[in-house]
This record gives structure tokens, sequence and C-alpha cells, in this order.
């Protein structure tokens, strides 16, 4: 028996209707380890991430969280667990404030008995301090999320699932909206949380981004895994065919090519 | 000073020092107080042969037409900001009087425990319209306008077929009438000012309390938001939409039971139209038509607005049919007042 993985994916499968979404995918994740999910549009990534996170339930193979069957019900079930979830778009409330959003669903409590209200002061405390130890650069805790830039607004994200403890950091396309300087940003966090003994699942379609960073790589395609891979047994070029579907790219390519040839 | 060794943390150079005042102008309820100071001291022009701004009697009177569309006002307002709309809220204030006119008159039931009743109805009212729109997900303009057509309909027909009439008369009779008046809809002083306002400034400070200082408060902005971001990190949309519609019916009910203990009859008409007001209300107080965004001060400055208009205009001697241009007037320039604040609040930042 080897040691158990903090999270591992058995054989997954997901069905809509007659539509396969997912096909005998296993993974697993480890903490201190960057696991990356990579693949193209409807390789199957975010039906894999909605299953790890509680949104959808697979119709086939096991979750298991340190080798221990689970069953998740709904979101709040995968948090319990310990497995926090950012997504791309969906990560904060951009009207509310940086600290509202920080706390949104874990507010912390003062008060007697029934009456309880939201402690503030410490929650902006809180956010100060915990963006101030990530290294993330806020200017003023009370300025509405959506006056931040995109990558601002991942890294507040990442910070507030690694304060709330999360032992599994799934992280839905956090680089795919930003720009070079700013995705750069991110994967600086991604490395933070690593460091905190995070396992951090990386989902993206940019080999570029996942490479750096990643200590094993996932390919998705059309629902399939196309095989896992340490990092020791692949190299960057190999990684980036292999996510563009090699032949596929060969095809444009040469389509491509043809286009040019009649203009 | 240039020799101290303390390490400072320098400022950011990105942070613009923002003065007190361009501070206290990105408030979403400044531009509410501001408008009802304007509305205030207009009055105390055009009405000044009643005197407008020195009788405590015509305060009393604009005080108590603000109360009546300020209490309910202060609910919708936190379900705008959750996103949602009730309209409902009007009619609902004909049936809950109603109601406690058919319980106390024909059950002959104290006027105490027919409240309790009356008030377990609104929140019924409020849970069936929350459940249908988080269960249908059809918008609530719709599931609402149909619960107000609902209600509309049980009024009218109900008073008829109960009455003969299209009220229902003499609550006064019913034994606990008097102690329930006192606490409900009794004067104050000898100026008139009722206990109602009361009720109006007591609504406000808990609605607002809720709104800035609880976690439901947090979790009623974000419903609105982003409710997706929301949900993903474990807030129960769906139960603070449902209760903002039970907060919602409730308080309407309280307001028919306010009412029927002040007017000792009810119209079966009684309440309609209000739901706009409420609306309005809110909407000039800076809540958003999108949610997510609003304040129940502002509202409060509103409903107070509303009131001064719908008491000045007869105080100024006007035709009083104008005060639904002024109405719209004040809706239109108070939505673009907020909307200039919220870009300067933006800016400011």
């Amino acid at each position: 028996m080897t040691v158990a993985h903090l999270l591992e994916a058995d054989h997954l499968s997901k069905y809509y209707g007659n539509i396969v979404a997912l096909n005998d995918i296993s993974v697993h994740a480890n903490a201190g380890e960057v696991t990356c999910i990579l693949g193209d549009n409807g390789a199957g990534k975010s039906s894999f991430i909605k299953i790890l996170s509680g949104v959808h339930q697979a119709d086939e193979g096991r979750l298991l969280v340190e080798g221990e069957e689970v069953h998740f019900a709904s979101p709040r079930d995968a948090r319990a667990a310990g497995i926090a979830t950012v997504y791309q778009d969906l990560a904060m409330v951009p009207l509310m404030s940086i600290w509202r959003n920080f706390f949104l669903g874990a507010e912390p409590r003062k008060g007697f008995g029934p009456v309880q209200w939201f402690d503030a002061g410490k929650a902006k405390g809180i956010v100060r301090r915990e963006l101030r130890e990530m290294g993330i650069d806020i200017r003023d805790p009370d300025q509405p999320v959506g006056t931040l830039s995109g990558g601002e607004r991942q890294s507040v994200a990442i910070a507030r699932a690694v304060y709330f403890g999360a032992r599994v950091l799934i992280l839905d396309e956090p680089t795919s909206a930003l720009g070079v300087k700013q995705a750069g940003v991110v994967l600086k966090y991604i490395l933070q949380a690593r460091e905190r003994d995070v396992a951090v699942i990386f989902i993206t379609h940019n080999p570029h981004h996942a490479y750096p960073v990643g200590d094993r790589f996932v390919i998705l395609n059309r629902g399939q895994s196309l095989g896992t891979f340490e990092k020791s047994e692949i190299d960057r070029q190999e990684l980036v065919r292999l996510m563009a579907g090699g032949k596929e790219l060969a095809e444009l390519e040469h389509e491509l090519e043809a286009i040019k040839l009649e203009v | 000073m240039a020799e101290t060794a303390a390490p400072t943390v320098a400022p950011d150079e990105r942070l613009v020092r923002v003065g007190p005042l361009a501070r206290l102008l990105t408030r979403p309820d400044i531009g509410a107080f501001l408008g009802a100071v304007a509305v205030f001291l207009a009055f105390g022009y055009f009405a000044r042969s009643v005197n407008w701004i020195g009788d405590p009697g015509i305060a009393a009177g604009w005080t108590d037409q603000a109360a009546q569309y300020g209490i309910v006002a202060v609910p919708v307002a936190l379900l705008m900001i959750g996103g949602e709309f009730d309209l409902s809220a009007g009619v609902m204030i004909g049936s809950s009087g109603l109601l406690l006119g058919y319980l106390t008159t024909f059950q002959d039931m104290n006027v105490w425990p027919a409240m309790v009743l009356v008030l377990l109805f609104g929140l019924v009212i409020g849970f069936i319209n929350g459940l249908a729109v988080v269960k249908t997900k059809l918008p609530s303009f719709i599931v609402t306008l149909a619960t107000f057509f609902v209600l509309q309909g049980v009024n009218a027909a109900g008073t008829l077929k109960l009455t003969g009439q299209t009220a229902i008369q003499d609550i006064d009779t019913a034994s606990g009438f008097n102690s329930a008046r006192r606490f409900f809809a009794g004067d104050l002083t000898h100026y008139d000012f009722k206990v109602k306002v009361l009720w109006w400034i007591g609504i406000t400070l808990i609605g607002a309390w809720l709104l800035a200082k609880t976690r439901f408060g947090n979790w009623i902005y974000s419903a609105g938001g982003e409710p997706n971001a929301a949900r993903n990190v474990g807030v129960p949309v769906a139960r603070t939409k449902i209760t903002l519609f039970m907060m919602t019916s409730g308080v309407a009910a309280l307001m028919g039971i306010i009412e029927a203990l002040e007017l000792r009859s009810m119209q079966a008409k009684e309440g309609i139209g209000l739901e706009f007001i409420f609306i309005i209300c809110a909407v000039v107080g800076g809540c958003l038509l999108t949610g997510g965004f609003g304040s129940v001060i502002g509202t409060f400055f509103g409903a107070a607005m509303l009131g001064m208009v719908q008491l000045g205009i007869i105080d100024a001697q006007w035709d009083s049919n104008w005060t639904f241009t002024f109405q719209g007037g004040i809706l239109f320039a108070a939505v673009m007042l907020n909307t200039l604040i919220r870009s300067r609040a933006q800016k400011a930042r």
C-alpha cells in the first residue's frame, strides 16, 4: 500500500444526458504540490473541478480524501473537507468591499446570545495582515472589489482560501483573462500557497503558465485523460505539443498554409 | 523630525488623500439626504403661508405620511439590495388589515391574538413568494405581480361577500382595540405626532444595523451583487432571499395592522399602488435596480421626501393631482444624482 493522497479522483465519469463529459479520469493531489489540469475548451476541465468542489456529483468513480471515500452533496461539504475553489469570474462580488468579500460566508461574529453582529474591526485587521503576509499589495480594504484588476482579484481570492485553512486549493483558469505581468503575479501566489503546504490544483489551458509552477500535469482532451506526467517525465515542448493535441495542430497548420497560398 | 529612525509605512503613492467632504459625497445615502433637505426648504418657501418650517403640526402631518411609506420601504430596500422586487407589498397591507378586521369583528377575536395571526399570515405569504422565486427562477417582478393580482381579487371579493360592502367596519368594537391602538396607531404628543413615526424610525434603525453590521447584511449584498460567487463561498443565497421576502410581507402585514387600528375600518382597495411608492423610496435612497447596492438610511430620507411632497403640495395650495408628477420627477432626479455620486465614488478611490 502506498501513502494515501490528500485528494484523489478515482476513475471518475460524468454524463449529461447522452453526452460524455468525463470518461474514466483519475487524478491525485498532495500537500505542497501543484497539480496542473490542462486542456482546451470542452476538454472537461470545468466538469472535473465541479465534481471536486461539490457542485456536481460524478456518475461513476470515487472521490477520496486522505484515502477515505467522500460524497460531496454541495460546495459546503467540499469546503468542510478543506477543499476551496476559486472560480475565474465568480470569486468575488464586485460591488462589495475587499474585507466584506474576504469573509463572505464565514463572517467573524461577536455579541451576546442570539444578538450577534459582524465583527468588522477584526475582519479589516485580518484582511490587512493576511494580504500583507501573502505579499499582496492592496491600497485600502474598504475599496470595492470591482475597482481591483483581474490579477488582484484572483490574488485576494487565493489569500482568502489559504487563510480559511484550505488544504486543497482548486484554481479555475486563474490566469486566462490576464496580461503577462498580472498572470505572473498570480503564479507567484500559487507558489506561495504551495509553500504553505497546500495541495494546489491549477486548471489552465496555457502550458506556459502551468509548466513553471507545476509538479504534475494531467492533460484532458474531449473528456479523456491523455495521461499524468510528473515534471521529471515531461519537458515544456512535449507538454505544449500534447496540450495542443499534436496531430490536430499539425493539421491546422497545414490548413492555414493552404489558405495563405490561396490568398 | 528628519532624524527619527522609527520605521514608518510609506503612504501608497496610488492612494490619493480623500478629504472628509469628498468621502461624505461618496455615501450612497447622501443624495436622498440632500434631496430631502431641498424639498423641505422648497416647501418652506412655497407653503410659507401655513408656516411649513416652524409649525410642529405641519411636521406631524408629513412625518405621518412619510411613516406610511417608510415602514414598508425598509424591507423593500433590503429586498432590492438582495436582488429582488416585491410588487405585492402594497396589496398585502390591505389583505392584512382586512384579515384583522375579519378576525376581530366576524370571529370576535381579541385584537392581540388576531394581530399574531395576521403577522403569521404575512410571513406565510412572504415565504410563498420567496419559495416561488427561488424554485422557479422566474423574475420576482413576475411572481409577485401574480401574488399582487391574486390578493387584490381575494380582498375585493372576500370583503363584498362578507359585508356586502367594499370595507370592513367597526374594528374598534373589538376587545383589546384601545390598548393595541395606543401601541400601534396612537398619538405621541398634543401636536398629533403619531406612534407610527417611532415605528418608522425604529424599523429603519434595525434595517440599517442588519445591513451594515451583521452577517445577514453581508449575505444580502452578495445575494444581489453576484449570487453565484456568494453560493460558491457557502452563502445560503436561497434562504437569504426567502427571509427577505418574509420580512417584506411581514412588515407589510404590520402596516396593515397599524392602518386598521388607526382608521377603525379597512377598505378592500387599501394599499394598492403603494408598492411603487416603496420602490421609489428605495431607489431615491440609492438602491440599484440590479441589486447589490443601496442604503436603508437613504430609503428613510426617500420616504421623508415623498411624505413632504404629498402634504406640501396641499399646504402650498396647489392642485394635489400634481403629486404624481412630482413623485416621478423626484424619482428621475434622484436616479441621476445617485448615478453621479456613484461614479464620483469610484473616482475618489
